[in-house]
């Protein structure tokens, strides 16, 4: 299996999915620049990972939206190829058009770096198959602007077709004000696109796959074929 | 040479979550006729003379400045 990591300006989780991509999964892992285009079609998983690509100048993600590398994945991702934004990653994909909505200010203005719960909403995805339905998960989130945001019609949309892939909850599974660590609209941590073959989310699976860091919730979600 | 000054803010139906917490500030300092705080962006963009200023302004906001699934945006063009 074969595994690709953009790397922009100011991208800081690279280096973490790069680790849990080669290292615990044992795939060959290519850095991705930027500022290349490339065939991205031998692939198997290309992640956009989190940091503050060019600084969050403007709004995260508006400027690495017109990165070359983006032109690439848009092809790749066009072709069914499978593209996992994480943290800034999703807010990227959002900016780029992949995913819809768009990620913005925490509601309480704090930046939140924590072990987060969230709940498995639809398991029958390429990305979430080895996970059972409602299954909770333990992951880091670390993020200032994570609040997911839609219009209502594409709220409506994301439900009905199953889009939700994650949910902010309690330890027990339970949806409530209190578990949901940005204000995100219907306590969405993570959505995909119709097709099923991009998916964005805040908290961070590359940085939960050994018990060692604490979880290895994050894990199956890394894993192809 | 044209100056556009472009104003950013988000969309009504989106909650500022930094405007409310300025505007409970305001009320605190005694200021109890706040009704409402918005924080947005101004930007000033310096455009050759040549060209149609509005529908430039109005490209780069469409496809840069402003993010139309969360802001809205207004600018205005002087010479300056």
């Amino acid at each position: 299996m074969r595994a690709g990591v953009i790397v922009f300006p100011g991208s800081n989780c690279d280096r973490d999915a790069y680790f849990a991509l080669r290292d615990v999964l044992g795939y060959a892992v290519d850095f991705l620049w930027h500022d290349a285009a490339c065939d991205l079609g031998d692939y198997g998983l290309v992640v956009v990972p989190g940091g503050f690509s060019y600084g969050d100048y403007l709004r995260p993600g508006a400027i690495a939206r017109f990165a070359r590398v983006m032109d690439s994945l848009r092809a790749y991702a066009a072709r069914g190829g499978r593209v996992l934004g994480v943290c800034n990653g999703f807010q990227i994909l959002c900016e780029a058009g992949l995913l819809p909505g768009a990620l913005t200010r925490n509601i309480g203005l704090k930046f939140r770096c924590m072990p987060v719960h969230i709940r498995v909403e639809n398991a029958a995805t390429p990305f979430t198959r080895r996970y059972r339905q409602g299954e909770v998960l333990r992951l880091p989130i670390a993020h200032g602007d994570g609040r997911y945001v839609c219009d209502e019609a594409t709220l409506q949309q994301l439900r009905a077709n199953g889009q939700i892939i994650f949910r902010y909850c309690s330890p027990t599974g339970a949806l409530d004000a209190a578990h949901n660590p940005n204000g995100s609209v219907d306590h969405i941590a993570g959505v995909a696109n119709a097709q099923f073959n991009v998916l964005g989310m805040m908290p961070h699976p590359e940085r939960a796959c050994e018990l060692l860091l604490g979880s290895e919730d994050g894990r199956r979600l890394l894993e192809v074929g | 040479m044209p100056k556009a000054r472009i104003y950013i803010t988000l969309k009504p139906s989106l909650l500022d979550a930094q405007g409310r917490v300025l505007e409970n500030a305001l009320r605190q300092l005694g200021f109890e006729t706040v009704q409402g705080v918005r924080v947005g962006k101004y930007l000033e963009v310096d455009l050759q003379p040549d060209g149609d200023p509005h529908a430039q302004i109005e490209a780069m906001c469409q496809k840069l400045l402003a993010n139309p699934v969360i802001e809205q945006y207004r600018y205005e063009v002087s010479d300056s």
